[in-house]
């Protein structure tokens, strides 16, 4: 048996696919382990498999092949109501039909809690939501964002020690979003129980988790922290799935171990950090953030290679400016500078350098 | 002059053209809803002629009874002086004979005699014989001696012209009350036999009253009126003491001794006002008896049994239907939407063929020779000697209804159970409940509004349902619509029918209430 390095977690995906038709693979091998305590986001677009791996995790789905362990021990054959795994749903699923403090009495019920010890818990876990003078109330008779609170209160009222919570802020808006983003990143926090969350909004990924495990096409593209992610993504799928960024393609023409010379489709030469290029010729997908773009000349150094713009749009945005682009026969080129006091408004129609550090520039995959 | 300007504050707001803005909004509003109602007026002139208007005729039907004071109301009006009293203690009077003798010499032409039997029948039987005899026999009574009498006198009270001319004298009707009020019996006779009147003879009846009337009055009285013929009328009046006088009652137990019998003239006086509850009496196992309210007979007691059982069977084929239905519709609500959809063409298959069909279908595979029979019997689990009767008995009922009324059950059910998202249930395990917990606590209360729904509309189906008892129901399993429907159609009684209707209809009604109280019809909901 081949022993891997996800062993140790509290949650442990070995090997687990997943196939609802017997034809396509919507989860294809996953492997992923979780330590106790640990924030994970599971974030990707619409249908790349992250509810199918919550679902297969609580128990809904089981799995068509490999291992699903929970503190050790393998999960795959016990029944949902038996794995003790908290659970947040998006339409968040209060129970309709009974107040807020039955709804959150109902878990400590079916696990025989005495009726006593029951309330203390109940009022404990609705203090914690600041929802403590709601218990009388129905579901219908709370606003969207109480509704949410709610249903955390009961994920974590009997006291598991996995929550998965699956885009519980979707139906939220802006900002009351970010508020429950550092309500439930604080409890959990201070709980210290293992948090599973899913999203396709890549703020609530970074700005929440401790790892994020980037989906795409049932496989994980990159499980890293949101830093790493954003600065050093593996692959072209992840640099364009979070945050802005600016492509150009080009094959390589130089490389050595942390330097990569890329020539451009327009014949222009740039450098770069490889990635995924491995020899000279390759075609590659190179990305750069846009706040990492420098015009400023005596910034970049001496021997750097810079690109011919021209301006075509500024936008004034308060903290900072975004200037549009044309470079290398691309005209959706960003460039984002912050408002300083002596930050250079670029006019359209001016004709610029630009140029970036190497290490901010990566070849990807094309 | 200087204040006479228009201050916005005081006085009514005005719009552009200068009308109270009230008043233009009227305007406005009332057009609107003018054109609301011209679109549904169709619709509600057809509930209104086909849905009000039979329920209240039925209503009224229920209570209504003027036959009896229209068909013979001189005696209506005489009995109110009598009382009726238990064996022959306080025998009607003559006065009551003689009314009830020009009332039925007038119905016996029209033939309205034999319905005032018909009705009469209902409360005393032998009412409808008795009617119908004394028709036949009252213009063979021996009151033509009344007649011979003043023709004896005078020849000329033969002649119908002056019988005419004095019926029209001014005051003829003091003198002469009872008279007066036949001839207008006879003038309706005469008309309804297209004849005129001068040139027809009175027939013994008027003689019969003119005599009574002649010995009632004082001799001053009728020396008084100086119309026509009062000569002939002093003459007569000064010689009917001398006439053989005829005694109506001995006629009339002639015809039929029962006419001496109080039990008689006291049920047509308990039913002679117009309107009874006589009816709502005989629904609830009792009757309006000459002696006051009385339960009925021991052996005519069946409807407080009938609507027992009607309620009872409705509850069952409710419950069964709940029993049967609440899986299929949770079976429905939970598959794919292709395979539900197909499984729902055939919960809704039997709308599609004839109800008769399916209850004939049912007689044949229940009965004792039947494919259920037959099989049980292969399979040795009945010998043959006994087989199941499982048809014409409450059992065949129960189990043709069910299976008649099951939609109604899983539609609305299965409309409720659709909008339960299945992230409840899953909730509720995730959370650690059992799948039965889980179905009991959170998916089951949240299905209540559709068995709510399937409920009522079974049980209200089927309180009303007809053909199928009546097919399979033998005795023991036939319901009060049955009843109905015999009084409608075979016994004719239509007051009693309406009265069952209204009763079942408040039934409904407060059933309805009772639910509404303990359920909430809020909580009703078909999808
Ligand atoms: N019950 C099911 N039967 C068949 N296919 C399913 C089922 N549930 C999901 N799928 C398919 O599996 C794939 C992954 O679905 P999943 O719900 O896991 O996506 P997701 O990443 O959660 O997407 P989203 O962000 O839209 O919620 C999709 O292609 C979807 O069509
Ligand atoms: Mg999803």
């Amino acid at each position: 048996m081949v022993s891997t390095n996800t062993d140790d977690g509290f949650v442990v995906f070995d090997g687990v696919q997943k196939s609802y038709d017997g034809e396509n693979l919507v989860v294809k091998d996953l492997n992923l382990s979780i330590a106790k305590g640990e924030f994970l986001t599971m974030l990707g677009p619409s249908g790349s498999g992250k509810t199918t791996c919550l679902m297969m995790l609580a128990g809904f789905e089981t799995a068509t092949n490999g291992a699903i362990r929970l503190g050790g021990k393998e999960i795959n054959n016990i029944p949902p109501h038996k794995r003790g795994i908290g659970m947040v749903f998006q339409n968040y699923a209060l129970f309709p039909h009974m107040t807020v403090a039955e709804n959150l009495s109902f878990p400590l019920e079916v696990r025989k809690i005495g009726k006593a010890e029951r309330e203390t818990k109940v009022q404990r876990a609705l203090d914690m939501v600041q929802m403590g003078d709601f218990g009388g109330r129905r579901p219908a008779q709370l606003s969207g964002g109480q509704q949410q609170r709610i249903a955390l209160a009961r994920a974590l009222v009997f006291e598991a020690e996995l929550v998965l919570m699956d885009e519980p802020l979707g139906a939220l808006d802006k900002q009351l979003r970010e508020h429950m983003q550092f309500e439930i990143k604080h409890i959990s926090d201070n709980l210290g129980i293992t948090v599973v969350y899913v999203t396709h909004d890549q703020t609530e990924a970074l700005t929440m988790s401790d790892r994020v495990a980037v989906f795409e096409d049932g496989r994980i593209q990159q499980l890293a922290p949101p830093d790493e992610l954003y600065e050093q993504p593996k692959n072209s799928f992840v640099a364009q799935f979070i945050g802005e960024n600016n492509t150009l393609m080009g094959k390589v023409e130089k490389i050595d171990q942390d330097l990569a010379v890329v020539r451009l489709d327009n014949g222009d030469l740039i450098d770069t950090v490889p990635v995924n290029v491995s020899s000279v010729g390759d075609r590659t997908l190179v990305s750069i953030r846009p706040e990492r773009v420098e015009f400023n000349r005596e910034r970049l150094l001496p021997d750097a290679h810079t690109l011919k713009a021209e301006v075509l749009e500024f936008i004034y945005m308060g903290d900072i400016y975004r200037t549009r682009l044309r470079v290398a026969g691309k005209d959706d080129f960003i460039v984002k500078t912050r408002n300083a006091p002596d930050q250079r408004r670029l006019k359209p129609g001016e004709m610029i350098e630009i140029g970036w550090r190497p290490q901010d520039c990566r070849a990807l995959d094309a | 002059m200087t204040d006479a300007t228009n201050s916005p504050s005081t006085g009514p707001m005005l719009s552009a053209d200068g009308t109270p803005l009230k008043k233009s909004l009227q305007i406005a509003l009332r057009r609107q809803k003018l054109r609301a109602l011209a679109l549904v007026a169709p619709l509600l002139l057809f509930v209104l002629v086909s849905f009000i208007a039979p329920i209240a005729d039925m209503l009224f039907r229920s209570v209504e009874n003027e036959i009896v004071s229209e068909t013979i109301p001189r005696t209506v009006i005489a009995l109110e002086q009598w009382d009726y009293q238990d064996g022959n203690a306080a025998a009607p009077s003559d006065d009551i004979y003689a009314a009830l003798y020009v009332d039925l010499s007038e119905a016996e032409e029209f033939k309205t005699h034999t319905r005032l039997g018909s009705r009469l029948n209902y409360e005393t039987t032998g009412m409808s014989s008795l009617l119908r005899k004394t028709g036949r026999g009252i213009g063979r009574m021996d009151t033509d001696e009344y007649t011979k009498q003043f023709e004896a006198l005078d020849p000329k009270w033969e002649d119908p012209a002056v019988w005419v001319a004095m019926m029209q004298s001014p005051g003829i009707a003091d003198i002469l009350p009872e008279t007066a009020s036949a001839w207008q019996s006879w003038q309706r006779i005469v008309a309804n036999k297209n004849d005129v009147l001068a040139e027809e003879q009175p027939e013994d009846f008027i003689y019969t009253m003119l005599y009574r009337d002649l010995i009632a009055q004082p001799a001053s009285a009728i020396a008084a009126y100086s119309g026509s013929g009062a000569e002939m009328l002093q003459a007569a009046d000064s010689a009917v003491d001398g006439f053989e006088a005829i005694s109506l009652r001995e006629q009339f137990l002639d015809i039929d001794k029962d006419w001496a019998d109080p039990q008689i003239w006291g049920t047509i006086k308990a039913f002679s006002s117009p309107y009874t509850a006589g009816y709502f009496l005989s629904s609830v196992d009792l009757q309006l008896t000459p002696a006051g309210i009385e339960p009925q007979p021991e052996n005519q007691q069946i409807y407080m049994l009938l609507f027992g059982r009607t309620m009872f069977m409705s509850m069952v084929i409710m419950g069964s239907c709940i029993l049967l239905g609440y899986p299929i519709a949770y079976l429905l609500s939970n598959l794919p939407l292709r395979t539900s959809n197909l499984l729902l063409i055939l919960v809704l298959l039997p709308f599609w063929t004839s109800l008769l069909v399916r209850t004939s279908a049912w007689k044949v595979l229940l009965q004792q020779q039947g494919v259920i029979n037959d099989i049980l019997v292969w399979l040795g689990l009945v010998s043959d000697a006994d087989r199941l009767v499982m048809i014409n008995n409450q059992f065949g009922t129960i189990v043709a209804m069910t299976h008649i009324l099951l939609p109604f059950m899983i539609l609305p059910l299965y409309s409720v159970m659709k909008t339960i998202p299945p992230s409840y249930v899953r909730a509720a395990k995730s959370l650690g409940a059992t799948n039965w917990t889980a179905f009991w606590r959170v998916y089951f209360p949240q299905s209540v509004p559709g068995i709510g729904a399937g409920s009522i509309l079974v049980f209200i189906l089927s309180i009303g349902y007809y053909i199928t008892p009546e097919l399979v129901g033998g005795t023991t399993g036939t319901f009060i619509s049955n009843r109905i429907a015999y009084h409608i159609s075979s016994s004719l009684n239509w007051g009693l029918a309406a009265a069952l209707g209204t009763i079942l209809l408040a039934v409904v009604l407060l059933l309805y209430w009772v639910y509404d109280r303990i359920v909430g019809i809020d909580n009703v909901s078909l999808g």
